[in-house]
């Protein structure tokens, strides 16, 4: 079965059915008569004709092919690959929060409205912010809004010169390319060494065309930027904004927050931090939140509460618009929900706690073995610079597929850029000790492999559904659909 | 590494091949080297103007693009169509596969261009 | 202790005593004490899994779903059939708990999916490639908005008022912020106004967003629409409805540039208005323009085939601050739900489902006219939804339908103030006919 290798189309045989609709019979609705043929498509559709089972055994045997949380260590820096809790699906799943329309009379839709009210207060809580909008759909999206909030600011201020957003070299990649789809230019500031903000550089940069700094705390080197109070200062003193990427918040859940240490506009990326699922890469959700000064801001509608009914509130003229159809992704926020009812404040506090011991503990046990470029106590996650010494030109590529083969899934590779062959290993506290062991026990067995059987690491992966593939010439002849006689 | 006489060369990597008042443009070995494989080359149309410096084409790899600056003002009048559906060309052989020709609008920038040898020394400098 | 933290207490200290520290208060010893929160998070209490559930199935009781009223509400997000076996397969964990497919050797799951649905949107929509899914429809329409005005030279694009106002809202939100301005073009008679669309095309129109079927239910013929786009070189973006796929015109026979649209009737729940999935797809020409993530074939080191991951160089973690959208993630999920429910309906299915949809509209506009107590506002070919006006307002009508456990429909005046008492209903084939003749009845006992 681990060989299944066909496509849905391939098992398609002409006259098979799948599902059956309901008969319906009425003489005075032809097609012919009410949708004329010229509005009609002349194109014959292309989709397979396979029956259920067919399609119920399809997905299963090519799901084998995947690798998910349930199935293993997923230490996949800066993405907090957490343990995705079942009951938090089962709610989810309630139609009475899976099956409302999002046009409903208000008075119909209640729960709902209260459970978005709720969650806007928690996050404030854990993140030291006066409002929260639950309405992106994504990190990125998240990063999106809070800068349309920043730019609304200043230009409500009448500061049309602020065009200019901050970045540091060590940050996400969406974070300069969210800017640049908000209008920004982007100036990079450079990073010291342990990849935190450089202060002359920053106050080299710093001036009334600056909009604004985002930063993540904290840092993608798993490092607190300990200076953020001073860099909050300089920037607002500049008249510019902070903006936190939330990416790395399951490293200061209960211990600080965004909010004291000066942010103004904050995203979470719920499907990190909250435990909701990535879902092979979506949905998530990327709440923004924001010091009183910008809630007018915040996009449209607003869930509000008056003595004990709930409202959605379009007028506010002031608000950056509509960035998403309707609310959000409601059934993902149903799910950050439930984890919260789940956790409490202390076991947010000690999923925190247990997510920076784990990544300590590995950081030291793998620091013989691996490059360390930064040694210093890290928070949730650490930064390897590759293996010590040349190990018979075995690259980061190499390990990372070697792990494989032993049934983890790698961690983030190349990323930082400012880290050489860099190795991002985030454990998250929802991994056990014997797990975490066994996982460094892999990493060291590997680093001798590369010295001893370098061959074996470089053509790694051998026991998986497909070995390395060709990346290149999917790029030279995109093939990027399946064609009937190809 | 590969220099070609005969040719002009700018700091960015680009040779500049000049027939009468037409320049043919392409990538150093230097550069197809540093880019590793092409997998798609993004080519400016036919009768765009473009200044010095402007970036002219878009050369991706599989993690990466980039830009490519004309070291030379003009009109394209010419592109390699055959580098669409076959980029990896560049990395075969950069110096006979030209990606644009330019009709020079400013023939003095040719002088700021590298000699064979200067950009012989030039590249064991970036290195 | 916690459910989802396995460490003991002894396992703690071990790492604590390998680290040779004596309390995990240490590690955050760089935090600045000026900035620590040194109260508990004023958060309720950690529940038990029961406790969780009582709280919330307390609080979805305050809810009344579609399972409880019969719905004729539309208006973007319909209530479609969605067969048995798209929730069962994608709440195979192996799917829902695994991250972006970057590492192809342990994801082919995810990638033949996305592959599989990218081939079905390129089908159903007649264009040459689709990436593998949005946030949503009003988003993928203004990421497509974005991708015109990369593309082109101009700085306005134009948009019909029959397209969805939450769309026509996001597209006005992305383009506001890129300083690209935005025309709306008036609804004549339901549809676009053709003249008053052709007068404002110019030079610096980098693209036309029109819908289909429109905001009002309408089928529009966008035949001239497509000529005097292109006439102006501006490009054509039709935001389309999948459904509606399986018998209308394509926006590729149409002749469209970019197709984008609203994914959720595909097999996902009305999930009070997310997760959605958007789509996107474009001519073969614009493939490499598209934002998101697309899904290629190749072949491993052995010759096999494969799937990865592909054009990535157009992404923003490549081009960081030069890339034209920041997306970095699709709606992979409720794509592959998507996938699944147009395998299991396949061609057959997708083209019955979309003419049952009509007919059952056509049966419910029929009946209803009958009555003679509501007037059809616009004379034109409709799929699934219609507008009707009567003598009452809409919020009354509806208020009168809900007492008879019927979701009514949508108020055209909410975005349009000039049309009153007019209400947009929605028939999809999952309605039988006796919902249907109950509607006529009770909409016509309350007139």
């Amino acid at each position: 079965m681990k060989n299944y290798d066909q496509l849905i189309f391939e098992i398609s045989q002409e006259g098979r059915i799948g599902y059956r609709l309901s008969q319906f019979e009425d003489d005075n609705t032809n097609i012919d008569n009410i949708i004329p043929k010229e509005l009609r498509r002349q194109d014959e559709l292309n989709l397979p004709e396979c029956s259920e089972n067919q399609v119920a055994r399809h997905y299963t045997l090519i799901s084998n092919k995947n690798f998910g949380v349930d199935t293993g260590f997923y230490p996949l820096g800066s993405c907090t690959m957490k343990y995705n809790p079942k009951i938090n699906e089962e709610i989810a799943g309630l139609s009475k929060f899976s099956r409302l329309h999002p046009y409903q009379p208000v008075e119909t839709v209640q729960g709902a409205l209260e459970l978005m009210y709720n969650l806007n207060t928690m996050l404030s809580e854990i993140t030291g912010m006066d409002e929260f909008t639950l309405q992106p759909a994504a990190g990125a999206h998240g990063e999106l809004t809070g800068l349309m909030i920043i730019k609304a600011y200043h230009q409500k201020n009448g500061d049309y010169n602020r065009t200019k957003i901050i970045v540091p070299d060590s940050a996400h990649g969406t974070n300069p390319s969210s800017a640049h789809v908000a209008g920004f230019d982007v100036v990079e500031v450079k990073s010291n060494r342990n990849g935190e903000v450089d202060i002359e550089s920053l106050k080299s940069v710093l001036g009334d065309d600056i909009a604004g700094l985002m930063l993540t705390n904290p840092n993608t080197l798993g490092l607190f930027e300990k200076n953020i109070e001073e860099i909050a200062k300089l920037v607002h003193e500049a008249g510019g904004l902070l903006y936190y990427d939330g990416a790395n918040t399951n490293a200061i859940m209960g211990k600080t927050r965004p909010g004291d240490m000066g942010f103004d506009v904050v995203h979470l990326n719920l499907h990190k931090t909250f435990s909701t699922p990535h879902g092979g890469g979506g949905p998530g959700s990327g709440p923004v939140g924001v010091k009183k000064n910008l809630i007018e801001f915040l996009p449209v509608p607003i869930v509000e509460k008056e003595k004990e009914t709930y409202n959605l509130n379009y007028d506010k003229p002031n608000s950056i618009g509509k960035i998403k159809g309707y609310y959000g992704n409601f059934g993902i926020l149903v799910r950050a929900y439930a984890y919260i009812q789940t956790m409490g404040g202390e076991g947010l506090k000690k999923a925190t706690e247990t997510a920076v011991l784990n990544a300590n503990y590995m950081q030291k046990k793998l620091k013989e073995y691996y490059h360390l470029p930064v040694d210093h106590i890290c928070k949730h996650e650490f930064v390897l610079g590759g293996l010590k010494g040349d190990l018979n030109e075995v690259t980061t590529l190499d390990i990372a597929k070697r792990l494989l083969d032993y049934g983890y899934h790698p961690p983030t590779i190349y990323f930082p850029l400012i880290i050489d062959s860099a190795i991002m290993i985030e454990p998250t506290e929802t991994e056990s000790l014997e797990t975490i062991d066994g996982f460094i026990e892999t990493m060291i067995k590997i680093s001798k492999d590369a010295e001893e059987n370098p061959e074996l690491v470089k053509n790694a992966p051998l026991n998986t559904p497909v070995k390395r593939v060709d990346e290149v010439q999917a790029a030279r002849k995109p093939i990027l659909k399946w064609e009937k006689d190809s | 590494m590969k220099v070609l006489e005969g040719l002009l060369y700018s700091e960015n990597h680009e040779w500049v091949r000049v027939e009468g008042n037409k320049a043919y443009l392409g990538i150093t070995d230097y550069a197809q080297h540093a880019l590793g494989d092409i997998v798609y080359i993004e080519l400016p149309e036919e009768e765009e103007e473009f200044d010095a410096e402007d970036s002219i084409c878009t050369i991706e790899s599989v993690k990466a693009a980039s830009d490519i600056y004309t070291p030379v003002s003009g009109t394209v009048v010419e592109i390699n169509e055959d580098l669409e559906d076959d980029p990896g060309a560049v990395n075969a052989d950069p110096y006979e596969n030209w990606i644009v020709c330019i009709e020079l609008s400013n023939n003095s920038e040719l002088e700021e261009l590298m000699s064979p040898e200067e950009y012989k020394e030039y590249c064991e400098k970036e290195e | 202790m916690y459910p989802y933290i396995p460490n003991t207490k002894k396992d703690e200290e071990k790492m604590l005593s390998f680290l040779g520290i004596d309390s995990v208060e240490e590690l955050f010893s760089d935090i600045p004490k000026s900035i620590r929160l040194d109260r508990e998070l004023d958060l309720d209490p950690s529940k038990s899994e029961e406790e969780v559930r009582k709280t919330m199935k307390d609080m979805a009781k305050k809810n009344l779903s579609a399972d409880d009223y019969t719905c004729f509400l539309g208006a973007g997000s319909y209530d479609h059939t969605i067969p048995s076996i798209v929730p069962h397969l994608i709440s195979r964990s192996e799917f829902y708990t695994s991250y972006t497919p970057y590492q192809a050797e342990i994801s082919q799951g995810t990638l033949q999916a996305i592959f599989e649905f990218q081939t079905m949107i390129a089908d159903i929509t007649g264009m040459y490639a689709s990436n593998a899914s949005m946030y949503d429809g009003p988003t993928a329409t203004a990421e497509a908005a974005l991708l015109a005005a990369a593309q082109k030279k101009g700085n306005t694009v134009i948009i019909s008022k029959t397209v969805h106002p939450e769309v026509r809202e996001v597209v006005k939100t992305y383009m506001k912020i890129r300083d690209i301005n935005v025309i709306e073009i008036d609804a004549k008679d339901g549809v676009t106004d053709f003249g008053q669309l052709e007068s404002n095309l110019s030079k610096d129109t980098v693209g036309v967003i029109v819908q289909n079927p429109n905001f009002y239910g309408i089928v529009e013929d966008y035949t001239e629409v497509e000529k005097v786009t292109h006439d102006n070189k501006a490009l054509l973006i039709m935001n389309v409805d999948p459904i509606s796929l399986g018998m209308l015109k394509t926006p590729g026979e149409y002749g469209a540039d970019i197709a984008v649209g609203e994914g959720q009737p595909l097999g996902n729940s009305l999930n009070f208005g997310g997760p959605y999935l958007g789509f996107m797809a474009t001519t073969k020409k614009l493939m490499r323009k598209m934002p998101g993530r697309i899904v290629g074939q190749t072949v491993d080191k052995d010759g096999k085939r494969a799937f990865t991951l592909t054009l990535q160089a157009r992404e923003q973690h490549i081009r960081r601050e030069k890339a034209t959208s920041n997306i970095c993630s699709n709606q992979a999920l409720n794509a592959l739900a998507a996938t699944i429910f147009m395998a299991v309906l396949g061609k057959n299915g997708l083209t019955q489902m979309a003419e049952q949809t009509a007919q059952k509209a056509y049966y419910a506009y029929n009946k209803l006219i009958e009555t003679g107590k509501f007037k059809p506002v616009f004379q034109k070919p409709f799929f699934r939804e219609f507008v009707l006006e009567s003598e009452i307002e809409v919020e009354r009508l509806n208020k009168e339908l809900l007492k008879h456990n019927i979701l009514g429909g949508y108020s055209i005046e909410r975005d349009y103030p000039l049309q009153k008492n007019q209400i947009l209903l929605c028939v999809t084939e999952k309605r039988t006919k006796e919902e249907i003749d109950y509607l006529v009845k009770v909409m016509e006992e309350i007139i």
